[in-house]
């Protein structure tokens, strides 16, 4: 494989926890505790797992929204935490974000083809004119007409302002674009088309994608490979067809029995899980699932189970395995 | 033989009045469907469909704008359109029980947990005391909140969100009713949490006899609950037919399309997108609503709106595409 476009490696990130009232001690949320990630050119990386698991603070890593605690990131073989004035500008145009909710994410006051045009003002120094046509040019990319720049984001539906910040997004030279949950505050009929979509652009610039969801069947769907993410840990990684072929990991397959049916025939695999995903400031010992685990040996409570090579390749990180 | 209808809604209409009058929205425009004992219907729709709006009128919780300008709800065989407030409050968290979407609002963070799930049983039923105290456990015990003497001491923010949404279920189910109404109940949970309260939901439902109406957008929701699904578009029934048969032979363009576009596990062929974007209900399209965005247009449906279609097989389809079909020797 090529050398990856982004390379994260044993990132963390604890957020202290103010002290009691009685002066109990300080503890820490490990939101995200030591996960290693690549994404290729090109390629779609699939962050799924349940809220509280680490995938938003992951993103926020990955944008430099947050320091890390210890670890680092590193696009095009540099480490993003050194960057500084010209680097880091170059940087903020190569990697680009589309948030969940395109109702909240596109400013009401401002018209949409300055909203696309901003990252390029900021950016570069283009001529006026130049930005404009470039304005049209990503309108067009994301199957909207250059001539509804002049209008306000109220204007358009749901999936027509999503794909306003897709475009907002491609605007520079982006390279890889971290789309936290972007279908699920869309129609079901509007879903699909933003995937597409989503997929055209891909094949067509090339641009890498972290698509973070919770929705098995969409991320399988979208992403070349997928992380599974639990309690701060990625529990498993594979390719999305060997991982949808055979989930080996308990949770990953609890994630699965979760899944909704496609048919009213099909039978969910019976393998219930139980319980509530625990707080992230009193995380079980040994392996992170075991309180909720079906298949839980005594050792699962004791030793934290690593990352070890699975079959059919991809990572695991369960004792089921050895 | 069938058994018994609990609800019949027929040709109900839902307007909204705004601008003095001036403006009309037909959110819910000719709406029929029944549901009996112990049966899940479930309700399909984007936002906009009138999925809502139709649950709301039924148990007369409509916004001030909205009024229900024709049809009957049949609920045990009296029309709650005609009833005034002060009836429907004896009906309403007795023998009708809805569940909203978010359970944050519609639990009160200021009283307790049996305070909520205690007032049911203390208005309608006139509990009181120790049995009153009982009941609520009980009530807990059948939504799986472990150790509910404690846990009905505490208030909503202490707990998580799938077991306030089992709370409202608890609430729910306190006056006994016949018929529960669940709006979208689990969009807010999570994957693994959801696939626990959907079977709760289930077993309650085996155990009690109660008829389910089931609003969602998520046909994955309706393939897992429902015996019956009826796809809305624009405030009208577009079809109508048992589970199995509209996942295997869908009938109207429009379900065809939310079937294609649906992600399936494991496979990668590309999604069928739907063209265009959900229609304004205060501009709708001449003929059928749907028009505009169906792969199978015909000259006739831009003009004529279509009538109700039954292919024979019990299900129900508002396209001219099965009156050709149907018109064929």
């Amino acid at each position: 494989m090529s050398s990856p476009v982004l390379e994260v490696r044993a990132l963390t990130k604890h957020f202290p926890v103010r002290r009691t009232l009685l002066g109990g001690p300080a503890r820490l949320v490990k939101a995200v505790d030591g996960i290693d990630l690549a994404i290729g050119a090109g390629e779609t990386l699939g962050l799924i797992g349940e809220s509280g698991c680490g995938k938003t603070t992951t993103s926020k890593l990955i944008l430099r929204q947050e320091t890390p605690t210890s670890g680092t990131i590193r696009f095009e073989g540099r480490d993003i935490a050194s960057l500084k004035g010209a680097d880091l500008m170059a940087y903020r145009r190569a990697v680009q974000v589309v948030f969940q909710d395109p109702f909240s994410s596109l400013s009401p006051r401002m018209r949409v083809g300055d909203i696309i045009a901003e990252p390029l003002e900021i950016h570069t120094d283009l001529p006026h004119a130049a930005i404009e046509e470039r304005v049209g040019r990503v309108l067009e990319l994301v199957g909207l007409a250059p001539d509804v720049a002049p209008l306000f984001p109220h204007e358009f539906s749901g999936g027509q302002r999503q794909r306003i910040a897709i475009a907002r997004a491609l605007a520079t030279d982006t390279r890889l674009i971290v789309l936290d949950e972007p279908v699920s505050a869309l129609d079901v009929s509007v879903r699909a088309q933003i995937i597409n979509q989503l997929e055209a652009l891909q094949k067509k610039l090339g641009v890498s994608y972290l698509f973070i969801g919770h929705d098995l069947a969409t991320v399988a769907h979208i992403s070349h490979r997928i992380a599974v993410m639990y309690l701060g840990k990625i529990v498993e990684t594979a390719q999305s067809d060997a991982l949808c072929a055979r989930p080996m990991h308990p949770y990953t397959q609890a994630l699965f029995a979760a899944a909704l049916p496609s048919h009213p025939d099909d039978r969910a695999p019976d393998k219930p899980i139980t319980g509530e995903v625990p707080s992230a400031l009193s995380l079980p010992s040994g392996c992170r699932f075991h309180p909720r685990c079906p298949s839980a040996m005594p050792v699962c409570s004791q030793t934290e189970p690593a990352l070890r090579r699975r079959e059919g390749g991809g990572e695991v990180a369960c004792h089921l395995y050895p | 033989m069938a058994r018994d209808a609990v609800l019949q809604v027929a040709g109900l209409q839902t307007h909204f009045f705004t601008f003095g009058g001036t403006r009309v929205v037909r959110a819910v425009d000719g709406v029929d469907f029944t549901l009996r004992e112990g049966e899940t219907l479930g309700l399909v729709g984007e936002s906009g469909s009138g999925k809502t709006t139709t649950c709301l009128s039924i148990v007369g919780l409509l916004p001030r704008a909205a009024r229900i300008v024709g049809g009957a709800v049949v609920f045990e065989g009296e029309d709650l359109t005609r009833k005034s407030q002060r009836e429907l409050r004896r009906i309403r968290g007795r023998r009708i029980a809805v569940i909203l979407q978010d359970p944050m609002a519609s639990l009160n963070p200021l009283f307790t947990i049996f305070r909520q799930v205690a007032e049911p049983a203390f208005f309608h039923q006139r509990l009181r005391g120790r049995s009153l105290r009982e009941r609520v456990q009980s009530l807990l015990r059948a939504v799986r909140i472990p150790s509910p003497e404690w846990r009905m001491r505490e208030y909503p923010h202490q707990m998580s969100g799938g077991m306030r949404q089992r709370i409202v279920g608890a609430i729910a189910l306190a006056g006994g009713p016949r018929l529960v109404i669940a709006d979208e109940p689990t969009t807010n949970l999570d994957v693994t949490i959801q696939a626990q309260y959907l079977d709760l939901l289930k077993d309650i439902q085996r155990d009690t006899g109660v008829a389910l109406i089931f609003v969602t957008h998520n046909l994955g929701i309706v393939a897992k609950m429902c015996d019956r699904v009826a796809v809305m578009y624009a405030g009208k029934i577009v079809e109508q037919a048992a589970v199995r048969e509209l996942f295997d032979a869908p009938k109207h363009p429009y379900t065809r399309a939310l079937l294609g576009s649906m992600p399936k596990l494991g496979s990668k062929e590309p999604l069928y997108s739907i063209r265009g974007q959900p229609p304004n209900l205060a501009n709708l399209p001449p003929g059928c609503s749907f028009h505009p965005r169906c792969p199978d247009v015909m000259p006739r449906c831009m003009t004529e709106e279509p009538r109700d279609f039954r292919p024979g097989d019990g299900s129900v389809a508002r396209c001219w595409l099965l009156g050709d079909v149907l018109a064929r020797p």
